[in-house]
């Protein structure tokens, strides 16, 4: 039987719901089994693949970098889940928004660095207004809230996905 | 003269009310379950979250339970998915409106905001978040007011006046820019009606009202307290 190709990808989120990923412990084998984790920070790919079956997304949309991503991987993927409350609702990334960008980094880069004060520009992502959950952006066809959602809601998620079941995760998730 | 008694139909289930109960009332009265956020048992009702709508026969409008009066040979239904639709929405709405970042928030895992989405499965949102800027009132010596997490249900207001007689909070301006105020919208800390009872802060469903020094997870409101005080004293009576 051709195998399911997974991916996983962290925009901007703390790898926690990586984390309660790994936190499957043992149940990672019966997956590996059914599933390939073809990118993520888990494995070794450097590009988003062409074709993928389903891809759990970790992480607000806050770079111009992020949406790129985004876009990528919704183009590449059939079913595209957001996984936490970051790429759910923006979560902890977007208590920056009431703030505008340039304020932001000059508090941080300028006013409260001790040395090298200034704003770096080469080589990191510009930073849109926002941080925003993935559905502003994107089609979701899934929302697993949690921070992180527990490894047994992840678990069911992926487990559902594999047993080519629609996941019912509205009494298993909630935010926070 | 004792209270006339009515019959009503509640999910196609007859039941016995008293005159002037409302409908939320004579639902619990009789084990059905109605979802709430702004009502607190023993304070004043004032339908201000729209969560506990019902259907009632011979209007299309969705009514408040817990402001409507229950009269004699009304049928409601109390559960629908055009009601749980409806009940998703309005807290939807309450995420959107301002900042609910239930991870860093003193209250979770104790919220009733936070319970009520996950009771009506609500994953996500299907609006786009407001992000407003908003302060965190720490100005009293020992409570904090933070507007992030605030939801406008007016239990704070209630139970100071009807239940402590001081009468410090009340909400000001109107619908987005509606916000809690202590006194004549002075500083928490310099409001000089306030006893500093607690009494709103246990009242209160989220986060925005808490103890001083608390912190992600670590504030637990005891709002049956408060109903228990407000029965006992007759509050409403």
């Amino acid at each position: 039987m051709k195998k399911v190709r997974l991916a996983t990808v962290w925009l901007d989120g703390c790898s926690g719901c990586h984390m309660s990923l790994l936190d499957i412990d043992a149940a990672i084998i019966p997956v590996t089994q059914q599933a390939d984790i073809v990118y993520g920070p888990l494995v070794d790919a450097q590009e988003f693949p062409e074709d993928v079956d389903i891809t759990l997304v970790e992480g607000a949309v806050s770079s111009q970098d992020d949406l790129n991503k985004i876009q990528k991987i919704r183009a590449h993927t059939r079913v595209l889940v957001a996984l936490g409350d970051c790429a759910v609702t923006g979560n902890v990334p977007s208590m920056r928004n009431s703030i505008p960008v340039s304020r932001l980094l000059q508090r941080i880069y300028v006013e409260g660095a001790r040395e090298n004060r200034g704003v770096p520009s080469d080589g990191v992502p510009q930073l849109l207004k926002q941080a925003c959950p993935l559905q502003d952006y994107v089609q979701v066809d899934l929302h697993v809230p949690g921070c992180p959602p527990s490894a047994q809601a992840i678990l069911a998620v992926v487990s559902d996905f594999l047993a080519g079941r629609k996941p019912e995760v509205g009494s298993k998730v909630k935010f926070g | 003269m004792p209270a006339k008694e009515v019959s009503i139909r509640i999910d196609g289930e007859l039941v016995r009310a008293t005159e002037g109960q409302t409908v939320l009332e004579a639902a619990r009265a009789s084990g059905k379950y109605i979802p709430t956020l702004c009502y607190l048992e023993g304070l004043s009702a004032v339908g201000a979250c729209r969560l506990c709508i019902v259907q009632a026969s011979g209007t299309d409008r969705l009514l408040p339970a817990c402001t409507t009066p229950v009269q004699d040979g009304m049928s409601v239904i109390t559960n629908s998915p055009k009601l749980a639709e409806y009940r998703r929405i309005t807290i939807e709405l309450l995420l959107v409106e301002r900042n609910h970042v239930c991870a860093v928030c003193v209250s979770n895992g104790r919220c009733e905001l936070q319970s009520m989405a996950k009771s009506l499965g609500v994953t996500h949102v299907r609006y786009p978040y407001n992000y407003p800027n908003l302060p965190v009132d720490m100005s009293h010596e020992r409570f904090v007011l933070d507007h992030n997490r605030c939801i406008l249900c007016t239990r704070c207001v209630r139970v100071c006046a009807e239940l402590e007689g001081a009468h410090v909070w009340e909400v000001t301006s109107r619908g987005i820019h509606a916000r809690l105020v202590s006194d004549l919208n002075q500083a928490w800390g310099e409001a000089r009606s306030c006893t500093s009872c607690g009494k709103c802060v246990q009242s209160c469903p989220t986060g925005a009202l808490a103890e001083k020094g608390r912190a992600v997870e670590e504030m637990q409101k005891r709002n049956d307290n408060i109903s228990s005080l407000a029965v006992r004293r007759g509050v409403l009576a």
